[in-house]
């Protein structure tokens, strides 16, 4: 490189030129490194890296769950206890995002429509199940819902436990998104709406839900992924009872143990299947809320 | 709305009771099964040779894989943010692949590549290097389940502050390298450090991708989160079990804190 006093081409973003690489930040001092060679090595390690990390694991779990073809995949998918262990996940998933949809709502508008002493404080909970650890979710639920609960709850090892476990710690994704979109909403419609005669219950079915829909659901399909994938938070309180509590993160985590890979490999599969089938809905019913949105407007 | 007083009562009441019922009381009561015994007893709970053992190794764990995410969360978010680059979106799904596997689902993956008898095998008889039930794997599967956070946090920062500034010292003469650490770092620095800490954050509390890649032995191999499951499940000391389970909550909340004071740095606006 020559001259280092020339505006340099890479940062103007308004040219059109078909993808040219040249300097950027990770190019050495001195210019006995051409810029198109910084940029270069650059893309290669961000290639490495995520390869070797994130695509090759998935890789290899892909091509492992085949090991024994087609057939041996389905027939590790569809074994009883394997087939059990997706049903109850997806029951129990299902359950607490429905929990989550409805509780999330109730407490956004709670914390922005509602004034009482000590609000701030429960805002700030309402982030703590995230920043928990999963185990540390576990055993603080087992504190009080386990063997040796103070208030006589019992619910280790059902399945009532799971959905208490996986509400916890899917408790700040309805409440997050739907909090923003209550603030900005405009009162006055409801007034209006009000005004006119409209009831408390119509008022919210016309005109306050149709605008928060879309965060709800939002928020309750990524707390529904989340959970489907969820081992930590339920492996204390879970029980693990094939045919029972046992969720599929359990059952996978046992085939590794009983030296069965292949099937923990197709069971993982599925499970992945199972999650990006419902983040590619979400993300499919965003992208077409949005278009309608902007053709109304 | 017109909501009546006694509407309002009622979901207050509903919203606290599930909040409180789900998180607050809970956490109340841990707190209080720790305590009772006296802080001494706390104390001797949590510098036990194997409790210090696995403090070190969970922080170990972090010094290694927070220099690395930021090294390659910073340049993956430049990449994205500032060249053109063919099949970005493709780069851009596969950093945020990482939210979308359960790390169950991590643990199983890493085991068929790194594993024995994985793609990786050979490395393991020809080196002598055991990735899998080994250090070397903790620390993939704590890079896999935190690699989307520094890239996530930077790249949305790198898009805000253009890149008037970054030419105008190109134009002054700055050379790349100077460029990147005069005018991008300093930019991209509170963006950086809350990725760092919610990297931080997710590497102490990983339990499920770490605990398919560890052998689990007390003392040598086993997290703080490992810690904990051991202690409550291998040894049914439920009171080590909560002892423990309260320094890792202490650390979190350590970090929740840290985060909404530099939440209100970085964005001051």
């Amino acid at each position: 490189m020559s001259t280092t006093t020339r505006p340099r081409e890479d940062v103007v973003q308004t040219s059109s030129s078909p993808p040219r690489p040249a300097g950027s930040p990770p190019t050495r001092e001195g210019g006995r490194l051409r810029p198109a060679t910084g940029r270069a090595i650059g893309v290669g390690v961000v290639g490495l890296w995520l390869s070797l990390i994130v695509l090759l694991p998935l890789a290899a779990l892909t091509v492992r769950s085949l090991d024994e073809g087609l057939a041996g995949f389905w027939d590790a998918v569809t074994a009883p206890v394997a087939l059990a262990a997706i049903g109850t996940t997806l029951v129990v998933s299902a359950v607490v995002a429905l929990l989550n949809a409805v509780m999330g709502t109730l407490v956004a508008w709670v914390l922005v429509r509602d004034e009482f002493p000590g609000k701030r404080w429960v805002n700030a909970l309402i982030d703590l199940p995230f920043a928990l650890p999963t185990i540390v979710a576990s055993i603080v639920l087992l504190a009080l819902y386990g063997p040796s609960s103070p208030v006589g709850l019992q619910l280790n090892a059902t399945r009532l436990g799971l959905v208490v476990a996986l509400a916890f710690v899917t408790l700040p994704f309805v409440v997050r998104s739907v909090q923003p979109v209550l603030l900005e909403l405009d009162r006055e419609v409801e007034e209006a709406a009000a005004s006119l005669g409209a009831s408390n219950g119509a008022t919210f079915r016309r005109v306050v839900l149709p605008t928060l829909a879309p965060a709800v659901i939002s928020g309750t399909g990524l707390a529904f992924a989340r959970a489907v994938g969820e081992y930590g938070s339920v492996v204390l309180i879970g029980g693990n009872i094939p045919r029972e509590t046992q969720v599929v993160s359990q059952y996978i985590q046992q085939q590794i143990e009983i030296d069965r890979p292949v099937n923990a490999a197709a069971v993982s599969v599925a499970l992945l299947g199972i999650s990006f089938l419902t983040l590619f809905l979400l993300r499919l019913w965003g992208s077409r809320a949005q278009r309608r949105e902007e053709r109304s407007s | 709305m017109t909501t009546t007083r006694r509407s309002v009562l009622t979901l207050r009441t509903l919203a606290l009771a599930y909040v409180l019922g789900l998180v607050a009381v809970p956490i109340l009561v841990i707190l209080f099964r720790t305590f009772e015994p006296g802080l001494a007893v706390f104390i001797e709970s949590i510098r036990t040779p194997a409790a210090i053992a696995a403090l070190n190794l969970s922080v170990l764990i972090v010094a290694i894989v927070v220099p690395l995410n930021v090294v390659f969360g910073v340049v993956t978010a430049i990449a994205l943010a500032r060249w053109r680059l063919p099949g970005k979106g493709l780069i851009q799904a596969v950093v945020d692949l990482p939210f979308a596997v359960s790390p169950i689902v991590v643990g199983v993956s890493l085991i068929m590549l790194w594993g024995a008898s994985g793609w990786f095998g050979g490395l393991q008889s020809s080196t002598g290097i055991r990735v899998i039930f080994g250090l070397p794997g903790m620390v993939i599967a704590t890079i896999f389940v935190t690699l989307p956070f520094v890239v996530r946090e930077v790249e949305p920062v790198l898009h805000e502050i253009g890149t008037e500034q970054e030419q105008a010292a190109a134009t002054l003469g700055a050379s790349g390298w100077q460029t990147f650490w005069r005018i991008t770092v300093p930019a991209i620095r509170w963006g950086l450090t809350y990725g760092v800490v919610l990297t931080v954050a997710r590497a102490l509390g990983e339990f499920g991708a770490v605990i398919m890649v560890s052998s689990g032995f007390p003392g040598v191999s086993q997290t703080l989160t490992l810690l904990v499951h051991s202690r409550y499940i291998d040894d049914h000391n439920t009171y080590g079990a909560y002892a423990a389970a309260t320094l890792l909550m202490g650390l979190a909340l350590g970090t929740l804190l840290l985060m909404t004071l530099l939440d209100r740095k970085r964005s001051p606006r």
